[in-house]
């Protein structure tokens, strides 16, 4: 395979995101507005945080990732198979892993341009990245497979239309039960041992870890971090039906 | 270099219970414009899906340009173009977009512009695939499957939902593609298609090749043994029998101002016919005789198959 074939694929797979409105929405006029809006809502944040926005650039970083790794790729990947899109590039020299691969690099470009726009209304609202950030993308790549893994199973078992419905669903719940925007130290018990399972709190948690000075790093999150990031993408190649 | 482009022999496909295809065996010489005709759900698409790769022959032997496609697939995949029944282009990206994506993964691929002036899409070319037409659409996945200057071209119903005129440009590019030395395999239900464009056809019933052969030669043997014709006025069918000279229901009306005539067409019969409508003053619309149509030939081999099939 030609490197020319992936990096025209890498510029049309970013290309058609970023002229998706809706892909632009979910994954940067959100993530930005939850930033904005709960960083004047001092109730938000849970004791042990100075400021509230300690406690939501973590939970707003994987958003982001989630957004763009889930719901972009998710849906844009379903519907490339209902259009027969995907069909018809296995007729041409371009690999699975040259695609795999443009569709990889693309997500991660889409997430640079996501950190630097979060970064500076973080630092615009009084924020200082810490020391420990270079952990932190660490993690963000870890959280990307993880979420990627998810939006793929989706994309390739599904109906495009249901990937839409439950994706969009998925990034709501996560939102609010994921310990993204809201502590999930303040949910009801019950919602609380089922949210710490999921991948959004797992890289919440594990992210403010590292970014929150004096926290320790919760390596039991790290750990429900990993086997998504690992069970996920195994179950989505499994899964993955070429075909609608 | 083996001879044929493509030799398929003994091929079997199922799906779970349902025999798609069943103990195939054709070839396709190189250079030639081959039709694969048969009713919905023959086995033309699982045929012609196994020749590109995409699926596995459960038995038999599937050469393609002397390649395996089910194992040689990388190197196959670069010889070869394809235009699926799905459009199967993405619906955000621009015209020339589509095509410069797809001339990125050939070494040789030919020049985009050009090619998108060649099918009649420079109009156009900076509209989404989205807003293009049914036909428009057809036209760039043809060019998609030509950028690459393939030595082998299949086609999944190339002209459906195109109008007659965009139907004779692609025709012409077909042939064009041909005298560059390509292959083409084309599937089609268009029989007008197939006589024109095809230098052989087969025509698959039920998953087993009914028949294979040039269009002439399928449409040679079978004679027809009637002569059909319409008028603008009627005709007295008992009166045409006698000048004849035919027995009683050699002569029907099948609709108004339609007759069938069983009898072998000769000039002595054509002459009388001639000669019985000049008498009444009767003018002709339309007559069939001789030859079966590829389209006649095509229905009496697809029933009598479905027959066959019926316990």
């Amino acid at each position: 395979m030609r490197s020319e074939a992936v990096f025209a694929q890498i510029r049309v797979e970013l290309s058609l995101t970023l002229r998706r409105g809706e892909s632009l929405l979910v994954t940067l006029a959100i993530p930005l507005g939850v930033l904005v809006f709960f960083s004047k809502l001092d109730a938000v944040a849970p004791s042990g945080y100075n400021d509230p926005v300690d406690f939501l650039v973590p939970g707003v970083i994987s958003l982001a990732v989630m957004s763009a790794s889930m719901v972009s790729l998710g849906i844009a990947t379903g519907f490339e198979r209902r259009y027969g899109v995907l069909k018809r590039l296995g007729s041409t020299p371009l690999t699975r892993i040259g695609l795999i691969v443009a569709k990889t690099v693309s997500v991660l470009l889409l997430q640079v341009i996501q950190l630097i726009l979060i970064l500076s209304v973080a630092t615009a609202i009084g924020w200082s990245i810490p020391l420990a950030a270079l952990i932190a993308l660490a993690l963000v790549l870890v959280g990307s497979v993880a979420f990627a893994g998810i939006g793929l199973w989706l994309a390739g078992s599904l109906r495009a239309e249901a990937t839409l419905a439950l994706a969009n669903a998925l990034f709501l719940i996560m939102l609010f039960l994921g310990g993204m925007a809201y502590p999930v130290e303040k949910l009801p018990a019950v919602l609380e041992s089922i949210a710490v399972l999921s991948p959004g709190a797992a890289l919440s948690d594990s992210l403010r870890g590292v970014l929150v000075s004096g926290r320790e790093f919760p390596f039991d999150s790290f750990l429900v971090l990993c086997i998504w990031a690992i069970c996920a993408p195994l179950i989505a190649a499994k899964r993955f039906r070429w075909e609608e | 270099m083996t001879s044929s482009a493509i030799s398929v022999s003994n091929l079997c496909k199922s799906y779970g219970s349902l025999r798609a295809v069943e103990d195939l065996t054709f070839s396709v010489a190189r250079g030639e414009v081959f039709g694969l005709l048969g009713p919905n759900g023959a086995g033309k698409t699982t045929t012609v899906e196994v020749l590109e790769g995409y699926r596995k022959a459960d038995s038999g032997d599937v050469q393609v340009l002397g390649l395996d496609p089910s194992v040689e697939g990388q190197l196959l995949r670069q010889q070869i173009g394809v235009m699926l029944q799905e459009c199967g282009l993405y619906p955000g990206l621009k015209a020339y977009e589509v095509l410069r994506l797809f001339s990125s993964y050939y070494a040789s691929a030919r020049d985009p512009e050009a090619l998108l002036d060649e099918v009649g899409l420079t109009r156009v070319r900076s509209s989404y695939v989205r807003r293009l037409s049914g036909g428009e659409k057809q036209r760039l996945s043809l060019a998609c499957a030509l950028i690459g200057r393939p030595q082998l071209l299949f086609l999944d119903e190339p002209t459906a939902g195109m109008d007659p005129i965009a139907r004779a440009v692609t025709w012409d590019l077909i042939r064009g593609t041909v005298e560059s030395g390509a292959t083409v395999v084309l599937t089609t239900h268009l029989l007008e298609e197939a006589e024109r464009l095809c230098d052989r056809v087969a025509i698959i019933a039920n998953g087993k090749l009914a028949a294979i052969g040039t269009p002439k030669e399928l449409t040679t043997n079978t004679e027809r043994s009637d002569i059909r014709f319409s008028t603008r006025t009627t005709l007295d069918i008992d009166d045409l029998r006698l000048h004849l000279g035919l027995a009683q229901g050699a002569v029907i009306e099948e609709s108004e101002c339609e007759y069938r005539v069983f009898v072998r067409n000769t000039p002595d019969i054509f002459a009388a016919l001639g000669v019985f409508l000049r008498s009444k003053n009767v003018e002709i619309e339309s007559v069939d005789a001789g030859r079966q149509s590829l389209e006649e030939v095509f229905i009496q081999i697809t029933a009598e198959t479905s027959v066959e099939a019926t316990p």
